[in-house]
């Protein structure tokens, strides 16, 4: 009866998470859709306190309770410029918890002269190993996206070498474990080489790949989740799970796609450093400054005006700045629209969050395909803290490290303005001849200053 | 774990696979940072697993690790479910933004 009960929560449970992700196909379903899941998540809780292996509940309310405020606070304070940070934070803390479940797991069996299965242990093995590394991986995202440790990519020579050899001995280890299990100081062996290998996966990763690794991360620790299941023998882990690590998979794909490059590019290109060797067409003619009453004219008068944000929009918390100056020339009759890149940021959709914190309408916001062709008819492009995805070269120069990527045009249209921190290259530290083109004017300055500053200049022009 | 177990698992993880395939590829990218982070509030469902840890007594290795996971899985449940709401909220139709 009791067990009914349980599998009874959990198959509800299974069903409200894949509504709730169905309805996420649509700002508006969206909303509904995540009270089902957590309704879902509730009774799968519910269910499982009714289990009849626990004899006490001491631990189990402490971790919910603690776990609860932590969670309240991270999610009512965190501000939606960091939420990439939070989002990495949240996909070692998941997997972590995965892998603190194996560990307890495989040390219950054995310490009592116990005997795992071999599929077990291999479910076990892939659960330790894909949490252990996504949980360190994901803490050094955490650091890299919080400033904590530099963005560059951290490369020397032989790493790729080195951890394919570090990677073999881990798999060597598991592979030995699931034939002959048992070992506890190997199993430990292990799990400590899959801690170490997280942190060499995304050390080679600059800041400008984040989405991507985002993503991956996403789906390890999805992955991890499903690996539980397998273990535990639990139907609802493994779809939760599953689904989980598909979104991530999904996603990451979607990223590498946008930046036209392979995910072993990604992983083990290390882009920064050989970007730098590849930058053949430096010096192309001078950088014109323009001043912000100029600005403020071309924008006042303008029929169209596109906005294209980057990560610099989000340093410099600026999305509050750049609706008033949409606002302002809205009532002017000016067309506004907001052209989004897909890996525009530090996250998938980060940009899109962020202009709906500062009340963006949605369906102002254009993708990439929908808003290239409108560059044409466009007056003025204002790019804000945004390079690589405004960058000519992607489409001009089939020597680029980033050619073929696909860009915003920006550069079609009547007339650019760039707002930018200071005359420093990109992240990638790409030249962007964007920069010099005729049509481009530079605004130099902290973005959301500035924006501020163009708000006051076009109300009196 | 016997093979017929492994088996139905198996079935429901391709199961599982192939819908999420079908439902995310329809998840518009105007929302993939909720996306992300629903899907993290959703495999927060390890906290059942870390329940199980944390009560049963095995022994304190076993509790205290459970314990831990509880505690994990709850800050991605609870926070994640929370940041979520509060962005979808965020994200308006144009009357309405307008308002405001």
């Amino acid at each position: 009866m009791q067990t009914y009960f349980i599998e009874l929560s959990y198959l509800l449970a299974s069903i409200f998470f894949i509504l709730g992700l169905k309805g996420m196909s649509h700002p508006e379903s969206a909303k509904r859709g995540m009270h089902l899941a957590e309704f879902g998540m509730l009774m799968a809780i519910i269910g499982t306190l009714m289990h009849h292996e626990i004899v006490t509940y001491t631990w189990i309310l402490a971790g919910l309770a603690v776990g609860s405020v932590v969670g309240l606070m991270m999610g009512l304070w965190v501000p939606m410029t960091a939420m990439p940070q939070r989002t990495a934070l949240s996909h070692a803390f998941g997997a972590f918890a995965a892998a603190l479940v194996g560990i307890s797991e495989f040390y219950r069996v054995y310490s009592t002269g116990g005997h795992l299965e071999k599929i077990t242990m291999g479910a076990l093995g892939f659960e330790v190993m894909l949490g252990a590394l996504t949980t360190t991986g994901s803490l050094l995202a955490f650091a890299k996206l919080q400033g904590l440790v530099r963005g560059t990519p951290m490369t020397y020579k032989g790493q790729n070498v080195f951890n394919m050899v570090l990677l073999a001995v881990t798999i060597g280890i598991f592979i030995y474990l699931v034939v002959f299990p048992g070992s506890m100081p190997l199993f430990f062996a292990m799990v400590g080489l899959a801690f170490i290998f997280g942190l060499l996966l995304v050390m080679p990763i600059g800041s400008a790949d984040m989405p991507v690794v985002m993503s991956l991360l996403n789906s390890y620790a999805g992955l991890a989740s499903a690996a539980t299941g397998f273990v535990l023998s639990n139907k609802v882990l493994i779809i939760a799970g599953t689904l989980d690590g598909f979104s991530g998979f999904i996603l990451s794909i979607l990223m590498c796609r946008a930046m036209n490059r392979s995910m072993t590019n990604v992983l083990f290109g290390a882009f920064g450093s050989a970007a730098t060797a590849a930058t053949g067409s430096e010096q192309q003619g001078s950088m014109r400054e323009v001043g912000l009453e100029d600005i403020a004219t071309q924008l006042a008068y303008a029929n169209k005006v596109v906005f294209v944000p980057g990560y610099g929009l989000a340093t410099a918390q600026a999305q509050h700045a750049v609706r008033e100056l949409a606002d302002v020339l809205e009532k002017r009759g000016v067309t506004v629209k907001y052209g989004i890149h897909p890996v525009a940021g530090r996250m998938p959709g980060h940009m899109n969050v962020l202009l709906a914190e500062a009340n963006v309408p949605y369906s102002s916001l254009y993708e990439l395909e929908q808003i290239n062709p409108e560059f044409p008819s466009t007056d003025v492009s204002v790019v804000i803290g945004a390079n690589d995805v405004v960058n000519p070269d992607a489409r001009d120069n089939p020597s680029s490290p980033i050619a073929g990527m696909p860009i915003l045009e920006v550069d079609r249209s009547k007339s650019v303005v760039v707002l930018k921190r200071g005359q420093g290259k990109g992240f990638s530290g790409l030249e962007n001849p964007l920069f010099f083109k005729p049509v481009t004017g530079m605004l130099y300055g902290d973005a959301k200053d500035t924006l501020t500053r163009l708000v006051q200049a076009v109300q009196h022009a | 774990m016997s093979s017929d177990a492994l088996i139905s698992a198996l079935y429901v993880f391709a199961l599982a696979a192939f819908l999420g395939y079908q439902v995310i590829s329809r998840v518009p990218p105007l929302l993939h940072t909720p996306l992300m982070s629903a899907t993290n509030a959703i495999s927060g469902i390890s906290l059942v697993g870390s329940i199980v840890t944390a009560g049963a007594r095995y022994n304190t290795v076993s509790t205290i690790l459970g314990f831990v996971a509880v505690v994990c899985s709850t800050t991605n449940v609870v926070g994640g479910f929370v940041i979520t709401d509060r962005m979808l909220k965020m994200f308006k139709r144009k009357e309405i933004a307008k308002k405001e």
